[in-house]
């Protein structure tokens, strides 16, 4: 790494405010997120699992982002990439791991795809496939906290760079902006959509500067990087909790595997374009920056990644072990009590 | 990948495409848009390599937004070109239905006969694959109430031909339904050349005279092979594929169950309220007296859809077995 890019780093270290042990622990976040990430996949190799999707490529962005997320008073609205921000705000590998294999003690019983968290004790709230249709309801749950006068709160929001497009995003943007709700909207730009880029998704590359139109502030940075990621959102967050309403925060990063397990994305882009953003991969260039600024040494940094790949061992072995849900639990909570279409 | 004037043996997903293939190559009026049908062509690689021969301009990779996908089908439709819009899933409708149901399906209507919507929009539904909550719903019953509308689910790939073509043809909006579980694990026949089959017509799958079983999309199969496991058995059954559910076909309907006096019904998507109630009903009003036993429905349990873990699809999704014991029970009734 070049000099001058440590001294900005350095530079934004002392900006961002973030100790060593917060450093920390953004690394081993991202290290635990690619470990879970190649499990998935590995389960899904070995058919142990019909599906799974990586956030490869996310992990500076995520683990930077949940870092300025305040536990017990913020809330997530997440979507299906974001492993790292669950893990950030206090899901645990078994938790994950419960959802991949879709055992009956997962969140939602088994009942959504893998990456569909859902965690009302970690502030997460529950989402479907669909893609956008959450924006609207973390809008309406920033509206909640203002309603009810709660200062110090707000709602971080995220969503692919694709489903921007979605109308229900653009609603959502313009309520908050109208409302000066406690929202951050943050895009997790990876340039792609499964197979569509960047260019066929939109005719302003940019997605922040849309936040002029809203009369809201926006905001781009390198989702590569984790500090940045969370200078980003921590100003945006501090703002909506200080009732400074909402802001647009795109992180630009890629997406570094096929969309999922079922799709090949060798059919619409190059391997050499993979290769060619894979030298900027987040987790050896931070590994790099925190060699160097002597934050953790490399015997520090083999211990944890051994920790890591021992926790998602164990992780994986106790969610393996559980049981499926009983084909009963198909009828549970559709309505509170019992329920028939014919009374 | 000309088609020859001769038959040969395809599954739903080569038919789909092939016959997309023809449309575009014979109409230059004929546009695909939807998400990922370009440089991916399509999540099922239906439109694979459409993209390079017809050029961007008529296989559009459109910006995920399913109601401005159909709403501007729409507007395409109405000034003269033949929009085939694609919803990526059937799931992924629902921020479509505004434009379906709301402008589509009245465009003609509205404007007194001035402006048509020959529209028709695509979508893999169903079950069994593993789709959990969010790509496993059928969505039929959701439609098949809206007046200027027209819905057909073909099950065979010789069907999927004859009806794609016809939807093509058609001067109004069709939403064609292509059963996902069906794509790669269905092979038949399928003739060579262009032909259509009217929309609106059932096809006797398999000759009977105890019972009549009316079903669409994926179950036809597994009620072919639960009546042929009957047959075995001494009991004779027919089996109904409606292919069309709207317009549905009365007549095959009703000349089956006057035949065999008794009407079981078996479908992938809930009960209440779905397709099997309307067909209930009017097999009640025109041939109640000619019945020998009350009308059955054999449908998924009245829930959202089916989970992820195995055991809530299996809860969800009938059998071959499962529907051949409803067979027997009538049977023996
Ligand atoms: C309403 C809706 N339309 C289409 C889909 C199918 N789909 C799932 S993910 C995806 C691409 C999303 O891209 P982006 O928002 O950029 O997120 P990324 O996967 O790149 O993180 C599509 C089209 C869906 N899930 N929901
Ligand atoms: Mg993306």
């Amino acid at each position: 790494m070049a000099k001058t890019e440590i001294t900005q780093v350095r530079n934004s270290l002392e900006r961002q405010g973030l100790s060593d042990d917060q450093l920390k622990a953004i690394f081993r976040n991202m290290l635990l997120q690619r470990q879970l990430d190649n499990r998935g996949f590995q389960l899904n190799r070995q058919g142990k699992v019909p599906f799974a999707l990586g956030s490869e490529g996310h992990e500076a962005l995520q683990s930077g982002a949940a870092m300025a997320f305040e536990r017990g008073k913020d809330l997530l609205a997440p979507y299906y990439r974001d492993l790292g921000l669950a893990l950030g705000i206090g899901l645990t590998p078994y938790e994950i791991m419960l959802s991949i294999f879709a055992r009956a003690a997962d969140h939602n019983g088994g009942r959504q795809f893998p990456n569909h968290y859902s965690s009302k004790k970690a502030g997460l709230i529950s989402f479907s496939s669909i893609l956008a249709a959450h924006i609207p309801h973390a809008v309406g749950a920033a509206f909640a906290m203002q309603y009810r006068k709660e200062s110090g709160r707000a709602v971080l929001v995220t969503c692919g760079d694709g489903t921007t497009s979605e109308g229900e995003w653009h609603e959502s943007m313009n309520f908050a902006a109208v409302h000066k709700l406690p929202l951050v909207m943050l895009v997790e730009n990876n340039l792609w959509a499964i197979s569509t880029p960047l260019s066929r998704q939109m005719g302003q590359p940019d997605i922040y500067k849309r936040a002029e139109g809203y009369g809201i502030p926006g905001e781009q940075f390198d989702g590569f990087d984790p500090i940045a990621s969370y200078g980003a959102v921590k100003r945006a967050l501090d703002r909506a909790r200080g009732g400074g309403g909402p802001t647009l925060l795109e992180g630009v990063c890629y997406r570094f595997l096929a969309h999922s397990t079922d799709d090949n994305d060798m059919t619409y882009r190059t391997r050499d374009e993979v290769t060619a953003h894979r030298k900027d991969d987040p987790l050896p260039r931070f590994e790099r920056v925190l060699l160097e600024l002597g934050i953790l040494g490399p015997p520090e940094i083999d211990a944890m990644r051994k920790e890591v790949l021992r926790e998602t061992n164990e992780a994986t072995d106790r969610a393996e072990a559980m049981p499926f849900p009983a084909a009963s639990e198909l009828y549970t909570n559709l309505y509170e009590g019992a329920w028939e279409p014919w009374q | 990948m000309a088609v020859s004037a001769s038959s040969k043996v395809m599954n739903n997903v080569e038919t789909v495409r092939e016959t997309l293939y023809e449309a575009m190559k014979n109409d230059d009026r004929t546009v695909i848009l939807g998400e990922d049908v370009g440089d991916r062509g399509n999540v099922f690689l239906i439109t694979k390599d459409f993209v390079k021969e017809f050029g961007p301009e008529r296989v559009i990779d459109t910006p995920i937004a399913e109601a401005s996908i159909v709403g501007i089908a729409v507007g395409m439709a109405m000034e003269g070109l033949r929009p085939i819009a694609e919803i990526q899933f059937a799931d992924f409708i629902y921020p479509a239905f505004n434009q379906i149901v709301g402008e589509a399906a009245k465009t003609r209507y509205r404007s007194n006969g001035e402006y048509t919507c020959p529209l028709v929009i695509r979508t893999p539904y169903g079950g069994g694959v593993r789709g959990a909550l969010s790509h496993s719903v059928s969505i039929e019953a959701l439609f098949y109430h809206v007046p200027g509308l027209k819905i057909v689910a073909p099950a065979f790939p010789a069907d999927v031909k004859g009806l794609l073509n016809a939807a093509i043809d058609d001067p109004d909006p069709v939403l064609f339904l292509e059963h996902k579980k069906t794509y790669r694990l269905i092979k038949g026949e399928v003739p060579g050349g262009h032909y259509t089959i009217p929309l609106g017509k059932a096809d006797v799958k398999k000759a009977g005279t105890q019972l009549t079983v009316v079903s669409y999309g994926l179950y036809v199969h597994w009620a072919l092979e639960a009546a042929n496991q009957l047959e075995t058995e001494g009991i004779s059954v027919e089996v109904v594929d409606l292919r069309s559910i709207r317009p549905m076909d009365r007549g095959t309907i009703l000349e089956s169950v006057r035949k065999t006096r008794k009407l079981l019904i078996v479908h992938e998507d809930n009960k209440f309220g779905g397709v099997g109630a309307e067909i209930s009903a009017m097999v009640a009003e025109e041939a109640l007296f000619d019945l020998d036993a009350p009308i059955r429905r054999h449908c998924a349990p009245d829930v959202p859809a089916m989970g992820y873990a195995l055991p809530l699809e299996e809860e969800y999704m009938s059998s071959p077995g499962e529907m051949a014991e409803a067979m027997r029970e009538m049977a023996r009734f």
